[in-house]
């Protein structure tokens, strides 16, 4: 028997040695406009894999923003139909008031039709295009590497093909919007999603469109579980990552696992519309409860995609600007694992009205499980604000805007849970104020928490704090006022998907109505302020907040090309603030870790052995 | 042709330039190949993960199907014959071995052997769809035992029987694409095995392509009973 070599190389022999004398900021431009278009193209830079991702999923929250604000438009006012008698003449005529949608006189129905097809527009790009990608592919791409002291991720060309099957599938989704949209709502429900508007290409070109977004999630969430294997700093072990990487590697877990089963569904999904095979359909004797079954066993933990990249932000955002080690470390961290490992279990619990009662039960039970772990989390964020030095800046706003919301979002996930109050909630708009508040509340406010902490290190310049608080206070007002009173009619009976309502519930609505336009205008002011950014902002130094990972204290604000002058190496854990700076050191007054060129290895103020 | 004589070193003699498989370095953000090697192996193992679930919700549809259409089932597979299946079970078993020495021909660089192994593993996928095609899909194409709303086969004993053939279809076809792409993959590594590409340092494509095909394999090994044996 010969022996099988293993791959090896000499250690000394490195090609790329040579770069590093020329390693400049990742977004400098590579000549004219031509030349930087095809270079951002074809780059394979995780970090510019990461802003063009970010601009992308800003650019669909835009547009799912639109016909969101189109839905609280046209709910404004119930529609009306009105029999109006003219005593002049002795006839009566009917007319339909309220309706935006469609303003023709008496056509109630078409209006219906064309509000089912914006809210439906409004869930498929909020769940496939912005919510799913949008932490982990752009902040998340960004910052992996950069926390685990790593060049790149794992696979650097199957991010950039992930990021173009992301664009793909736009394109898909897109086309079929202005074929006129989908009515199937953003589940797909079966029999409805296999026989609306029969022979029509639009339907399956939407259900394509998540199809292959699928691809693009599990190839990210691919590269992102090998990444952190394998790519950690030289002194980084398990328990000295970052909790976003704890949570990133947990999302990363249900997006490899969780997505493909969405795939088949899909697949078969536009097999029943195009040939009837009869598996879903109950006309053709299929079963529309297993699509329910294969539907939400990948978009029940997928959920968990959204919800903890999230948590994973929230942990960091807390932690700098409390300028506190995080309170149960560990416990934060197999929080993350042990979200990602019941998100798989609880799928029923959306199917307490079509199931059977005994898996109702269980499902309902194991659904309560989930509560564990997130309060987990809660509890140690709180435990970590507690005696920290906190600064007050937006990302800090928002991180406690997220306390408050996801707190909110959570508890009303217990109501929905409970067998016999969810049958009265049931597709009402408790539920959509409930996954509202987890959703956007949750992972959108921790994203915008995320991103104006990380925007110096992303673009090297830092934001203006007053417009961005300003922009923090009226996104958090109009978010509540948005959503507060969509759980008051919901308990009351509101159901959810109709463009009509009794006028009891128009109060409710109003404010609801009025609450959107809040919410746009303070992500306006963050979009002014971006910009004013971008285009006029003050250079950011390498460490802003006085962070301790590695994105911070060893790369350059915006990182260069390479990441790293030389490849870090882990001398503190990534919250050892109490360590590394001196005690009397306030926010805004400490000078470590310095941004010197070269190796940049923090000075631990007091020899310490690592607590974990 | 000389280029597959067995045995011989990948390096010509006399040729100036060593071959690809021992030049080529790892990419600048690995430490070494060895790294690079042990990542893009997790990498692939994932993949497979993820192809797992994707056929398991096929054999959910199985499942289902035939809880609620037993009879449908039982007719409809007595109408495939079992004999195609095993020949190609057979042709696919054959070719996981072929795989699986191409993997170890790579590591011990002898390329004769290398590129014959590529070659008979894309030829047995090959004949694998050729069987598919010529003796399966197109006699049941002509007989009407298609699915939906294309079925026209007259002599079904159940109502339901139309069920059937929508999983037949859907199973072996998404299985069918699986093989098909593997054809591409040994194609594409049979060409790149001429250039040099793969030896006893460079290897990870072939090695992980063979477990690909080793998946797609089992996911045969599976359907062929519940297709064709299970009565």
């Amino acid at each position: 028997m010969a022996s099988i070599p293993r791959p090896t190389d000499e250690p000394h022999a490195h090609p790329h040695d040579h770069d590093h004398a020329h390693d400049g900021p990742y977004l400098a431009t590579k000549g004219g406009i031509v030349a930087t278009v095809i270079d951002w193209a074809t780059t394979v830079d995780h970090k510019k894999i990461g802003v063009m991702y970010l601009f992308a999923v800003l650019f669909m929250f835009f547009l799912g923003g639109l016909a969101a604000l189109a839905v609280r438009v046209e709910l404004f006012e119930p529609t009306r139909t009105l029999e109006v008698y003219n005593a002049a003449t002795g006839q009566s005529t009917t007319s339909v008031a309220g309706q935006v949608f469609a303003q023709s006189a008496t056509d109630v129905a078409a209006g219906n039709q064309v509000y089912n097809r914006v809210f439906t527009l409004h869930g498929l790009i909020m769940v496939f295009l912005v919510i799913v990608p949008m932490v982990p592919a752009s902040l998340g791409n960004f910052l992996l590497p950069l926390m685990l002291g790593a060049k790149d991720v794992a696979f650097p060309r199957l991010n950039l093909l992930s990021w173009y099957i992301y664009v793909v599938g736009s394109m898909f989704a897109l086309v079929s919007a202005l074929a006129g949209g989908v009515d199937t709502g953003w589940t797909f429900y079966t029999p409805y999603s296999t026989t609306t508007e029969p022979g029509h290409w639009k339907v399956v070109s939407m259900v394509a469109a998540a199809f292959i977004l699928g691809f693009s999630s599990i190839l990210t969430g691919l590269n992102f579980v090998v990444t952190v294997h394998k790519l950690r700093a030289p002194g980084q072990g398990w328990f000295d990552m970052p909790l976003f990487v704890w949570g990133m590697y947990g999302t990363a877990i249900i997006q490899v696992l969780a997505t493909p089963v969405i795939g088949i569904t899909l697949l078969l999904l536009i097999l029943e519309r195009l040939f009837l095979i009869g598996i879903f359909d109950p006309r053709l004797s299929g079963d529309p409860v297993l699509f329910q079954h294969f539907f939400w066993f990948y978009s029940h933990p997928v959920v968990y995609v959204m919800i903890l990249p999230g948590m994973a932000i929230i942990s960091e955002v807390i932690a700098i600007y409390s300028r506190k080690k995080v309170f149960g470390y560990r416990a934060v961290a197999f929080s993350s694992l042990a979200i990602a490992a019941i998100s798989f279990i609880v799928w029923g619990h959306h199917l307490f009205t079509s199931e059977g009662e005994v898996a109702a039960t269980v499902f309902s039970a194991l659904t309560f499980l989930v509560a564990l772990p997130s309060a987990v989390k809660v509890f140690n964020w709180i435990g970590t604000l507690y005696k920290g030095s906190i600064e007050l800046t937006t990302g800090m706003w928002y991180a406690l805007g997220f306390l408050f919301l996801f707190s909110i979002g959570g508890l009303t996930g217990l109501f929905l849970g409970a067998l016999s109050v969810d049958l009265h909630l049931h597709d009402t708009y408790f539920v959509v104020a409930h996954f509202h508040y987890v959703m956007m509340g949750g992972t959108v406010i921790a994203f915008m928490a995320g991103l104006h902490m990380w925007w110096p290190k992303m673009f090297g310049r830092m934001y203006n704090e007053s417009l961005g608080k300003l922009g923090f206070w009226l996104v958090f007002v109009g978010f509540n006022l948005t959503f507060f009173p969509q759980f008051i009619m919901g308990v009351q009976g509101m159901p959810r998907r109709y463009a009509s309502y009794q006028d009891e519930y128009l109060i409710y609505h109003q404010l609801s109505t009025v609450g959107a336009f809040t919410l746009l205008a303070g992500f306006l002011v963050h979009l002014v302020n971006f910009a004013q950014s971008l285009l006029y902002g003050r250079k950011a130094p390498p460490n802003p907040w006085g962070g301790l990972t590695l994105e911070w204290t060893d790369a350059d604000s915006p990182p260069t090309t390479h990441n790293f002058a030389q490849e870090p190496v882990i001398t503190h854990g990534p919250y050892d603030f109490d360590d590394v700076y001196p005690p009397q050191a306030k926010p805004g007054e400490f000078t470590l870790p310095p941004p010197l060129p070269g190796r940049r290895v923090v000075t631990v103020a007091t020899p310490h052995a690592r607590s974990e | 042709m000389s280029t597959l004589s067995m045995d011989q070193p990948g390096q010509a003699d006399g040729a100036p330039a060593p071959p690809i498989h021992e030049t080529a370095t790892h990419a600048h953000h690995f430490r070494d190949r060895d790294h690079e090697f042990d990542a893009a192996k997790m990498g692939v193992w994932l993949f497979l993960a993820t192809e797992v679930l994707l056929f398991s919700g096929l054999f959910m549809y199985y499942a289902a199907m035939r809880y609620l259409h037993p009879e449908a089932f039982r007719h409809g597979s007595s109408l495939l014959d079992w004999r195609w299946g095993l020949i190609n079970t057979a042709v696919l078993l054959m070719s996981s071995f072929t795989a699986a020495a191409a993997v170890r021909d790579a590591q011990l660089g002898r390329q004769g052997w290398l590129k014959l192994n590529l070659l008979l593993t894309c030829l047995a996928g090959l004949a694998f769809l050729v069987i598919k095609f010529v003796f399966e899909y197109y006699p049941k194409w002509l007989a009407g035992e298609l699915p939906g709303k294309y079925y026209t086969y007259p002599n079904w004993e159940d109502p339901n029987e139309v069920h059937w053939w929508g999983l037949y279809w859907a199973a072996t076809g998404v299985h069918a694409t699986h093989v098909l792409i593997g054809i591409g993959l040994y194609a594409w590594m049979f060409v790149r095995a001429f250039l040099g590409y793969y030896g006893p340092k460079r290897y990870m494509m072939v090695e992980g392509t063979a477990l690909y095909w080793h998946i797609v394999d089992i996911v045969w090994i599976f359907l062929f009973p519940m297709l064709y044996l299970i009565h």
